[in-house]
């Protein structure tokens, strides 16, 4: 029992997390970076930050992650970064040549006051960027939010730097995808082709982070959002916002900036929220939902429909990213599964508002928390005291789900022990379809090992 | 072949075998701006003192460091787990502004009342360094109140490189060692193992070496490390150190203060193991010793050897590529290459010195790039230059392997093969043969046959 130190009694802890729920912002903010085509994430602040957020990201895609560090020393941490950075910004431009450098903050270049805005600045004006090169930047500081927070942010960062209004509308929309797989951002944009929309997906890690075997290691591989793609939403006629914790702030950036109208909607994951999308995609471009997605949904509620009755009344833990949640949890409701314990590490009111509204009817005394101490240790005892039938979310719930030997989806980032989340998408019809598998396999595999020889079934 | 640029200052890091010798330049900082495959301070400490299983080991700071460090290590245990969990004070805004020494002390007393452990170990993070707290006064405060030793380890991230880590580490391991008793029931041939952390229960099998010839092992810093043993490591006659990079200023310290000598070994590859094993019986000059040993090397090696040469046959003329956290590592997997006959063309380590590097360039063949604080894109180069057929590194590096097509053994924290002693060896052998010689090569497109 790895997880023999969890006591069943809860008790409020004041100045402790346990087995975090969630990670810090930098690593949000290096993963946007990679959704850009040729750029190369530099974090400012010490060696290990780097090192850490790679070799996090580098466990999960299983796919060599770029990144830069401004090696911070003790004397950085005296007299400032700025020495550091433009050396950093000279340097990666000589050696690696990338098209931008995405810079992001640390605690520590925070903490010392760093203003990076004018030290990219500096390194414009000191001739260290060349000719059609950029670099963009934006603050992280790790000990507020949480990974969640830092992708937003490098994404109003990119919003800053690159979106531009000519005044001329151009036929196309935006999407600013929440935080998803590569999997996720190409089932996004296969959706809007059968639509037949002209979209600028951003960011869009798809061809970077699950990049073929080739006999190379391309620095810069073939995915990501281009300059001039980015520089054109500003000229979209509207946004279509994936996930209110990690885009709702950069689309409205997007809106005061260059007067690109906005809707905020949940990341398609699961019928309802799929639904929406679908609907929202057609309102914005004025166009008819096709049939290939008609019948793609049809697929879903048929399979719904076969296998109802080992959905029913199933208990649920899940735990992870806030725009993930939202949507699964009415998923699970959809299905008549019972989403008992919902945990966020990620703050913010608007989760367990949202959450409760999804539950009242269903499940109206679920636990849910999000924020300070809502980690693994609080939900390891919430199953503790009653037990669930299933759980969700990424890799650290392995631990719970030995111990208390349950069911386990993994679902959410990072996943280090299985593959699949790279290329096979969560979000969309087809993504719910496999969602839906995965849980049916779980569930069912349970039922076979556990019922006795004389009830064990051959059809199910 | 592309030409990839190096910068000026980074020549003096790489040296080609063969070519006119120059002292390498090392053991400085990165430059700014490079991807580098090094950590930080803090990474140093928390490594080498995470396999201490009963102790709490609560990281001060932001939610990052603790998270990104939850058991990425396959040091193991075999008792307790307390190690296992991730505790983190998950500093907030608030905390910057006035101070986290309040949240640190009702953190430690919650988690000492809780789970009672035998000490606490506190990392600072790069912001403690920075606001100012005083981790050691609330330490010491916790110790006096809790009756257990709470050590601060100074692991600020900016403070250096991950071996001011060790040093950080070694330094607060000093300060628990000798806290237990003198006591009188110690045999004259009893030895700590340093610097070796247990990754896929290496320790137990250098331990039962230990245990066939007659030593008794006092203390294992920290690889399933106790900390009752740490604290009486202080009577046993030796310290056997490995991983010298991390361990020395602890033996170091342990020779001033009390008077105990340390000797260097690796067990890596049958060489360095039988070489480690003999050195300590000859340390005892205890006859009954230096022959239980002797029998000891000599049945183990007859054991593995008909299972290595058939891996040697297939691997001969093989091409290594090596690049590895301490050198000491490198110097160990060359002899262990050079056993399977297969050719070490490319080595580089994170943290090598002056004299490492001096060893290298007298211990490799010509033409072999020798290299300090490399970066992928230098790897990938040198890998494509030699035509390398396995990659042996850390997992910054696995993927860049695969993606050039090539084969990767892994030789650092996250390695679930036991690759110490002559089992050790064995499984080396068994990985490396596995992973040059699997059928997916022939799908790559660049090592294609046509």
């Amino acid at each position: 029992m790895l997880l023999r130190h969890t006591p069943e009694e809860i008790k409020e802890r004041k100045a402790l997390t346990v087995n975090p729920a969630k990670m810090c912002q930098p690593i949000g903010a290096m993963y946007a970076a990679l959704g850009i085509h040729g750029c190369m994430p530099h974090s400012h602040g010490s060696q290990g930050c780097c090192a850490y957020h790679r070799s996090t990201l580098t466990r999960h895609y299983k796919e060599p992650i770029m990144a830069a560090t401004s090696s911070f020393t003790e004397g950085s941490s005296v007299f400032g970064g700025q020495a550091n950075l433009v050396q950093a910004i000279n340097n990666m431009f000589t050696i690696y040549n990338p098209d931008i450098i995405a810079v992001h903050t640390t605690c520590l270049s925070e903490t010392i006051g760093d203003d990076v805005n004018q030290i990219c600045q500096k390194a414009r004006d000191d001739g260290k960027v060349p000719e059609g090169k950029h670099v963009i930047h934006c603050n992280t500081p790790s000990y507020v939010g949480s990974h969640i927070t830092g992708y937003s942010n490098m994404l109003k960062g990119i919003i800053k730097y690159f979106s531009k209004s000519t005044g001329i509308k151009k036929d196309q929309m935006n999407i600013i995808s929440g935080w998803v797989e590569p999997s996720d951002m190409k089932e996004i944009k296969k959706i809007a082709k059968e639509m037949g929309i002209k979209i600028v997906l951003f960011p869009d890690t798809s061809d970077i982070l699950d990049a073929p075997q080739t006999g190379v290691h391309a620095f810069y591989p073939k995915g990501g959002t281009t300059i001039p793609e980015l520089i054109s939403t500003g000229d979209s006629k509207f946004s279509l916002a994936l996930g209110e914790f990690a885009t709702d702030a950069p689309a409205k950036d997007l809106n005061s900036k260059c007067k690109v109208k906005f809707k905020t909607i949940d990341l398609p994951i699961g019928l309802s929220a799929t639904d929406r999308f679908i609907v929202a995609l057609s309102n914005a471009a004025d166009v008819d939902v096709p049939e290939c997605i008609t019948e793609e949904r049809g697929r879903l509620v048929d399979i719904i429909t076969d296998m109802q009755q080992y959905f029913y009344n199933k208990r649920v833990a899940l735990f992870g990213d806030p725009d993930q949640l939202i949507p699964l949890t009415e998923l699970l409701v959809d299905l008549d599964m019972k989403p008992v314990y919902i945990l966020s590490g990620t703050s913010g009111k608007v989760f367990v508002r949202r959450i409760k509204e999804i539950l009242a009817e269903s499940v109206p005394n679920a636990k849910v928390k999000n924020g300070a101490n809502a980690d693994l240790f609080l939900l390891h005892q919430w199953i503790k005291n009653d037990p669930v039938d299933l759980i969700i979310g990424n890799t650290y719930g392995k631990y719970i789900a030995r111990d208390e030997d349950i069911p386990f989806l993994r679902m959410g980032f990072p996943i280090l022990d299985r593959v699949g989340h790279s290329y096979f998408p969560t979000v969309g019809y087809a993504g719910a379809m496999r969602v839906l598998e995965k849980i049916l396999n779980l569930l069912m595999d349970r039922q076979d090992r556990d019922s006795s020889e004389e009830s064990f079934e051959l059809v199910m | 072949m592309n030409k990839i640029a190096i910068l000026e200052e980074r020549k003096k890091q790489i040296y080609y075998k063969g070519e006119e010798s120059f002292d390498m330049r090392c053991e400085r900082g990165s430059l700014a701006g490079s991807v580098s495959q090094r950590a930080c301070v803090f990474c140093g400490s928390r490594v080498v003192l995470y396999p201490i299983a009963d102790a709490l080991h609560l990281v001060h700071g932001p939610i990052g460091c603790a998270a990104y460090t939850w058991d990425i290590r396959g040091a193991l245990s075999s008792g307790p787990e307390l190690h296992r969990l991730s505790f983190s004070t998950d500093l907030q805004e608030k905390n910057i502004i006035f101070g986290g020494e309040k949240k640190l002390y009702k953190a430690l007393c919650e988690l000492i009342d809780k789970h009672q452990p035998r000490a606490a170990f506190v990392y600072a993070t790069c912001i403690v360094g920075i606001i100012g707290d005083d981790m050691d006064s609330v330490c010491r405060r916790v110790s006096e109140e809790k009756r257990i030793p709470v050590l601060s380890v100074h692991s600020e991230g900016f403070k250096g490189t991950k071996k001011d880590g060790y040093r950080a580490a070694c330094d607060a391991l000093a300060r628990l060692v000798g806290t237990g008793p003198r006591t009188n029931n110690i045999g004259q041939c009893s030895i700590n193992i340093l610097g070796d952390f247990n990754i896929a229960g290496e320790t137990w099998m250098i331990k039962e070496y230990y245990r066939r010839m007659g030593v008794e092992v006092i203390s294992t810093i920290t690889g399933d490390g106790r900390i009752a043993d740490i604290q009486r490591a202080h009577n046993a006659k030796l310290n056997v150190v490995q991983c010298s990079g991390s361990m020395m200023p602890l033996a170091k310290t342990m020779k001033e203060r009390y008077g105990i000598p340390f000797i260097r070994v690796s067990y890596f590859g049958i060489e360095d193991t039988a070489e480690a094993l003999y050195e300590v019986a000859r340390f005892f000059k205890n006859k009954k010793i230096l022959r239980q040993t002797d029998e000891l090397v000599k049945s183990e090696v007859r054991r593995i050897i008909p299972d290595l040469d058939q891996y040697k046959r297939k691997l001969k003329e093989k091409k290594a590529a090596i690049y590895v956290g301490g050198a000491f590592k490198a110097f160990s997997l060359i002899k262990a290459l050079d056993y399977l006959e297969m050719k070490t063309v490319v080595v580089g380590s994170q943290t090598g010195n002056k004299d490492d590097y001096k060893r290298l360039k007298e211990m490799c063949p010509n033409g072999t790039i020798i290299v300090d604080d490399a970066n992928p894109l230098e790897l990938s180069r040198f890998i494509l230059e030699k035509d390398a057929d396995i990659f042996i590194g850390g997992v910054k590096e696995r993927y860049l392997a695969y993606k050039l097509g090539i084969g990767y053994c892994d030789h650092n924290h996250q390695r679930k093969l036991a690759l110490a002693g002559f089992d050790g060896m064995l499984n080396f052998a068994r990985e490396v043969y596995s992973s040059v010689m699997s059928p997916v090569w022939q799908f790559c497109p660049r090592r294609k046959k046509v």
